[in-house]
């Protein structure tokens, strides 16, 4: 216990730039997921194949290469650079990983959702003149996040989680790697491993309990 | 039956013909429907009935032939197509109202979103619309909590609120438990006695009598045969059209 004690404040910062990648990861995952999304269900087929191959690519790399490309290759080889501070820019690198990774799964379940909207209703909105992005945003969408909100829940979760392999992509502050760093000096200690699940736990838990709830909350009744 | 004066066609085919694979689902078809007609199409299942009527709001692409709408070709995509398509107005047999907007949103979303009308004008004009297909009281309920009778007098009110030049029903009234089709019915043929210009795919007997000028009958992705409602019932002409009728008259 005296541990976890002694070394909450660095773990409790290390945490916190879990907390951020989050932030950053939900936000920008689900922004690039329905762009995805967009591409994979339009009229034109470059986009359509542009999206598919995207997410076929993505899906099937391990989230560590994903990392480790943004930092060796997008960054160190073609230049990418967010920031001066190396820190802040090993955060921003593996943020973006994670987005781009994330994103696929995104894509996938709402998919799944936009596959639940009855196709007539793609019709009766194209039939008053909507064109295809306006029926996307306005009737097909909607419904698809509604019916897809506790499995994009469960995508959350996983994205949380795995902030912890950020190292993979060069930053060196996340929790997993701070108690890391911890155990090389004092050794391995329970009280540390369960004080950082439960704090992860108590990110994860509220978002399925959350999305859990809305998704009974705005069903869409056919 | 003509508007404005204008005697020009409003909707023209020219030699249309249609391939789903190898099936040959509109087979040279030549039609027209004047400004103010009301015209039924009637024909066995698999015909191409609902083709022919998605053809005309380009819903499907034809192989080759022409369509004209209001004396223009139909656009083949982009702003034009769904410009042409505000013009002419779609009820389908499953209704596919907008099932998380509510009545009053799933009349408004076309006026606002792609006229640009002021929602307050929007609102006013769907709620006329939604008294005129008896469904005011229901405005702020969802799709699902109404009767199927219901649900498509509010798709015609989604179709009218766009002004249409014209409106394409498919099968409107197929979908329905008997004692609603009278309802669609009614509110249709009011439409057509305030003078729209109306493609009906129907089997309903009554209403071709009551309501239409014109009776396509269509098989095999042909236009068989067409004549006055009164004619077609009771003098068809051609054995493919007295064999489908004696089907449909003896249920
Ligand atoms: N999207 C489609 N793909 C392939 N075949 C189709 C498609 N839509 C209709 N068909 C076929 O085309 C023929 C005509 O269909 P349809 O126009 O729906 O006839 P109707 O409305 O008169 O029953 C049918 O044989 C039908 O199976
Ligand atoms: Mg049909």
């Amino acid at each position: 216990m005296d541990e976890l004690i002694k070394y909450a404040p660095e773990l409790a910062l290390g945490f916190w730039e879990n907390v951020k990648l989050s932030l950053v990861g939900v936000v920008a995952s689900l922004i690039l997921g329905t762009i995805l999304v967009a591409m994979r269900v339009s009229p034109t087929p470059v986009l359509r194949a542009a999206g598919t191959v995207y997410v076929n690519v993505i899906r099937n790399t391990p989230l560590t290469l994903v990392l480790a490309f943004s930092a060796l290759g997008l960054s160190d080889q073609l230049g990418l650079v967010f920031s001066e501070m190396p820190t802040t820019n090993s955060f921003w690198i593996v943020a973006m990983g994670l987005s781009a990774y994330t994103s696929a799964f995104v894509c996938e379940a709402l998919r799944a959702g936009v596959n639940t909207v009855p196709l007539g209703q793609a019709e009766a909105a194209r039939a008053i003149g909507l064109t295809f992005i306006q029926s996307l945003t306005m009737i097909i969408l909607p419904q698809a996040f509604r019916a897809v909100i506790a499995p994009l829940g469960s995508v959350m979760i996983a994205m949380i989680k795995n902030t912890t392999v950020a190292t993979a992509g060069g930053f060196l502050l996340d929790a997993a790697a701070t108690m890391k760093e911890v155990f090389d000096t004092t050794g391995a200690s329970i009280p540390i491993f369960l004080g950082l699940v439960v704090a992860f736990m108590a990110l994860t838990l509220p978002i399925g309990f959350l999305t859990g709830w809305l998704a009974r909350r705005l069903a869409v009744v056919r | 039956m003509t508007e404005n004066g204008d005697a020009t066609p409003l909707v023209q085919l020219e030699n249309v013909n249609k391939h789903f694979g190898a099936l040959h689902v509109l087979k040279n078809i030549n039609l027209t429907v004047s400004r103010g007609e009301v015209l039924v199409v009637i024909g066995p299942s698999g015909g191409g009935k609902s083709t022919l009527c998605r053809a005309i709001n380009r819903l499907e692409t034809i192989d080759d032939g022409k369509i004209i709408f209001d004396g223009q070709v139909l656009p083949a995509e982009g702003k034009a197509l769904a410009r042409l398509r505000s013009e002419v107005g779609m009820v389908f047999q499953s209704f596919n109202l907008f099932a998380h907007k509510t009545i009053r949103e799933n009349v408004t979303l076309g006026p606002t979103k792609v006229r640009g009308v002021a929602k307050d004008a929007a609102d006013k004009r769907a709620m006329e619309l939604l008294e005129r297909v008896g469904i005011a009281a229901q405005a702020d309920k969802y799709p699902a909590q109404l009767s199927g009778g219901q649900q498509q007098r509010v798709a015609i009110a989604r179709a009218l609120a766009m002004d249409p030049k014209m409106i394409l029903f498919d099968e409107p009234t197929s979908a329905l438990d008997p004692e609603m089709v009278q309802e669609v019915l009614d509110v249709m043929i009011g439409l057509a006695r305030d003078g729209m210009t109306m493609m009906v795919v129907t089997h309903e007997m009554g209403f071709a009598r009551r309501a239409a000028n014109r009776v396509v009958f269509m098989a095999d992705g042909q236009i068989v045969e067409e004549n006055t409602p009164d004619e077609f019932f009771t003098n068809a002409q051609t054995d493919r059209a007295r064999d489908f009728l004696s089907k449909i008259l003896t249920h």
